[in-house]
């Protein structure tokens, strides 16, 4: 899609030339560090969605909340929109510049403020890594659930903004069910502190709205989350499949028998081979899908799970089952699906991830559906997905070189979207809607709740002023590009209640 | 309302709902959200025309295996909670029952959790998906009935614990738990100070424990999980062990503990984890500690103010049970930071810009 802002469809935006922005913030705001010149604005335009890329009118570097305070007070004097970024790793490009903006850089806010074990909590600048949190809290026997793959580099301030899950989310839920607090500043340049160290606090749930509003509603300044004990022990299981309909079968059968993995996690084909081409954990490359089920716990009822969860995978048609012995083949069999994505990047110039949620007993048709996709374009789709939240990744590769494949991989990327929505499912389950899926937005919501995400979003930001273009289509975007969502006597399952 | 509630037919009346807000919009006349009407102790009373919710019921969709129920806002708790049990499921954070009429809807709308809350989380925590009529009288789906889906801003989650003062909650989608193969309660001599130590040093390490409170000089715990880690813990706890319907009475509000004398009001203090107790002159007054300190219910004669400026001051805040026609507080919430306040008004002028929802219910300006 043309990812580019557009006024005429995204909505107008103020009249302001770049040199007096500059001269104007140098003039209000003379501590903070902004870059202007082109070859320091250039490692800015993009995020993780590499294919997306916009040159930023500046880019504001500030190291105090002061700072942060005073910018977005002049931006919002006047009329210049804003957009936050946390580390760069979105892959909706929800921190994708805008030509007309400024970028603002919360990294170097990475200053870990408090660790309490007793009563197990970490308070964090905006920048902390996701990964420095459980680091920091491991001398108490603590640790912070939420582990997207990106861990090493995501900052929790995007994890707040995305509501960013990883492997664990199933058993210990997603960044909105470990943040406890947040305070935010409002383009208005107000500070408020959302939620309490207590378990609740007065008032509506600002605290949820704020979790995965992508940079709408405000910018997170300091966050609060929940630490857990570090389980006693995690085993892993490897299950082989020579059929994916029946991989995909084994994870409903998993749950029925009363099981919450702490991961359960599937791979077809194309990708087993990718990672054992890649990291060589000893992935069965013949089978047509892996499961790999951890379950954590105190050691007996972990024992206990493994003998359930080998019967289950049994009954299911597994071909081979495998127990990590110990925590180094554990973190071996891992490593393949962690690697998961850099391994699809070997085996292809360019990939396109897509994060649909569906429920589970949808993914066979689902995966069905997919692979009719790639052989309707010609293009080879991985798919490697956290099966037990029924949150897929399939990736869908291309080559950018070639003339017309970047659009037919986002045209099946719609596609598949859309087969997830029309699944009773979502077309993100935690990378976020950004620009990338901004039209497709448009099929899993109709005018009129689109119209009351807009009006949610006037309370914080009636200017929208903060991220425009991203998260919530405009009606007219959706009238241009969007095939507006399917009324319900018009799906395919119209008995399915579906949101 | 009467039990005879209870035995109504499963109905989706969603058309009719919509067509009562729709009026009410039209006029400018308020309207009273009323499921079972079993929690008007918790808010400020609203004098408007109800909007009855109880015929709107029926479980719409439930698969064990998904791990998710959907059930219409007027489908009674007790009702719902029985299905569950026939297959080993349950809601995780075990919502209070005030009467059999109690009502799924009355529970999100309200918030609140039960014993189990600082293991499992809070219903905000598994609520997925809701149906919510806007003051135009449309009911809108947010959310679904999967996991996962950060698709827009987080509505069912905004919905829940607003008491329904930025729209109606026609239907829910939650997230369900398998129920825990084991569980034991137990009860251990400890004065307070050693009981609280001694939670902090649990809270610390993997110990399958979902409950804990205490009360007058004992402290009382619940353990759930596998048969072997239950076990293990069991031997190693020891105590005296408890009648596990201690935690019911505890979640409803019917224990003992919470019969007022005369002049007294029951106060919730929700207070951050580890908090030592609070210094209040309360030689008056009786307390017991739920959620491992966390959540603490008082019957005092103190004023409200005194109550929340001690809990403010430990970063927590202090919630009265009792209606102000009974002596309680005619604030029973704690009022908000002057900031926050006025993104609350912003908010509740978008969604309900006649004020029509259950007007003053959280707020007098709400
Ligand atoms: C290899 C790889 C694997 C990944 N795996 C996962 C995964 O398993 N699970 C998952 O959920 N995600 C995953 N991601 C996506 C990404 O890492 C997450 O979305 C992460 O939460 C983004 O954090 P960030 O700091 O990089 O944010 P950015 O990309 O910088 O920003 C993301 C969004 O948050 C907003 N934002 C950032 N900081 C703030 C702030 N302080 N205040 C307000 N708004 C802010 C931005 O405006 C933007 O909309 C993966 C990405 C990569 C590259």
């Amino acid at each position: 899609m043309n990812f580019l802002y557009d006024e005429a469809i995204d909505g107008a935006l103020a009249p302001f030339e770049k040199a007096d922005v500059l001269h104007d913030l140098q003039h209000n705001v003379p501590t903070l560090r902004l870059l202007h010149r082109e070859e320091d604005l250039r490692p800015f335009e993009c995020d993780g969605l590499a294919a997306y890329r916009v040159m930023p009118m500046l880019v504001a570097m500030p190291n105090t909340l002061d700072e942060v305070q005073a910018l977005l007070k002049r931006c919002h004097a006047l009329g210049v929109p804003v957009v936050t970024r946390g580390a760069g790793t979105g892959l909706s490009g929800g921190a994708l510049p805008l030509e007309r903006g400024v970028l603002l850089v919360m990294s170097r806010f990475q200053h870990i403020i408090n660790i309490d074990p007793d009563a197990r909590t970490a308070t964090l600048q905006p920048g902390v890594r996701n990964l420095a949190i459980s680091e920091a809290a491991a001398p108490y026997g603590l640790y912070y659930a939420p582990d997207p793959s990106s861990q090493i580099a995501c900052s929790i301030g995007g994890n707040v903004a995305e509501n960013a899950g990883g492997v664990h989310c199933l058993k210990y839920g997603l960044t909105v069910n470990n943040v406890m607090r947040v305070d935010v500043i409002t383009i208005e340049g107000e500070p408020m502190t959302l939620g309490a160290e207590a378990l609740d606090a007065p008032g509506f749930d600002l605290l949820a709205l704020f979790n995965g509003s992508e940079g709408m509603l405000g910018v997170i300044t300091e966050i609060t989350v929940k630490l857990l004990p570090l389980p006693e022990v995690a085993k892993v299981l490897m299950a082989s499949f020579d059929d994916v309909e029946k991989a995909g079968k084994a994870v409903g059968d998993i749950i029925a028998a009363g099981i919450i993995p702490g991961g359960l996690e599937m791979m077809d084909k194309l990708a087993i081979q990718a990672a054992e081409g890649f990291v060589h954990a000893g992935y069965p490359v013949e089978a047509e899908a892996i499961l790999l089920c951890e379950l954590d716990g105190v050691l007996a009822d972990v024992d206990e799970g493994c003998d359930t969860v080998r019967g289950v995978l049994e009954n299911a048609g597994a071909t081979d089952i495998r127990l990590a012995r110990n925590a180094t083949e554990r973190a071996v069999f891992w490593s393949g699906r962690k690697n998961a994505f850099p391994a699809v990047g070997r085996i292809s110039p360019d990939y396109y991830c897509m994060d649909g949620t569906i429920p589970r007993r949808e993914l066979p048709r689902v995966l069905n559906g997919i692979a009719e996709l790639s052989r309707e374009s010609g293009l080879r789709v991985a798919n490697v997905f956290h099966a037990g939240d029924g949150n897929m990744h399939p990736l869908i590769l291309f080559d950018a070189n070639r003339e017309g494949e970047l659009a037919l991989a986002e045209d099946v990327g719609g596609k598949i979207l859309e087969l997830c929505v029309a699944a009773g499912g979502s077309i993100t389950g935690e990378h976020g809607v950004g620009r990338e899926k901004i039209n497709q937005m448009c099929s899993q919501f109709d005018a009129d709740e689109i119209t009351l995400f807009h009006a949610l979003k006037a309370a914080f930001d009636p200017q929208r002023l903060l991220n425009p273009g991203k998260n919530i289509p405009t009606l007219a975007r959706c009238a241009e590009f969007g095939a507006m969502h399917v009324h319900n006597n018009e799906l395919a399952h119209p008995e399915l209640p579906r949101f | 309302m009467t039990d005879s509630l209870t035995t109504l037919p499963d109905r989706d009346i969603t058309t009719h709902l919509c067509e009562q807000v729709s009026h009410a919009f039209s006029r400018h006349t308020p309207l009273r959200i009323v499921g079972g009407d079993t929690r008007a102790f918790y808010g400020r009373p609203v004098n408007a025309a109800p909007l009855h919710l109880a015929e709107h019921r029926g479980i719409v969709h439930y698969d064990p295996v998904e791990l998710v129920i959907t059930a219409r806002a007027g489908t009674p708790l007790e009702e719902l909670e029985a299905v569950l049990d026939d297959n080993h499921q349950m809601l995780g954070f075990e919502p209070p029952r005030f009467g059999p009429q109690g009502t799924i809807g009355g529970a999100v709308a309200t918030g609140l959790a039960g014993p189990r809350r600082p293991w499992a989380g809070a219903i905000r925590d598994f609520v997925l998906g809701t149906r919510v009529i806007t003051q135009h009288g449309k009911p809108l789906r947010f959310g679904g009935e999967v996991m996962k889906n950060v698709a827009g801003y987080d509505m069912s989650r905004l919905m829940t614990g607003a008491q329904g003062t930025l729209g109606v909650l026609a239907d829910v989608s939650l997230k369900v738990l398998p129920k825990p193969p084991a569980h034991h309660s137990l009860r251990l001599t400890l004065p307070l100070d050693e009981a609280l130590a001694r939670l902090a040093e649990l809270g610390r390490r993997p110990l399958p424990i979902t409950a804990a409170a205490w009360h007058d000089g004992e402290l009382l715990l619940r353990l759930e999980g596998g048969n072997s880690s239950v076990a293990a813990t069991r031997r190693e706890l020891g105590g005296e062990p408890l009648d596990a319907d201690f935690w019911t009475t505890l979640r409803d509000l019917r224990h003992d503990f919470f019969t007022l004398a005369p002049g007294q009001a029951l106060w919730r203090l929700s207070l951050p984890s580890n908090t030592p107790p609070l210094a209040l002159d309360d030689s008056h007054s009786q307390v017991l500690y739920d959620w491992a300190g966390c959540q603490r219910f008082l019957k005092t004669t103190l004023d409200g103010d005194t109550l929340r400026h001690a809990c403010q001051a430990v970063g927590g805040h202090a919630t009265c049970y009792t209606l102000a026609a009974q002596g309680g507080s005619d604030t029973p919430f704690t009022p908000l930071n002057p900031v926050v306040e006025k993104y609350h008004r912003r908010l509740k002028e978008q969604l309900d810009t006649r004020n029509i929802f259950n007007p003053g219910r959280l707020y007098a300006a709400l």
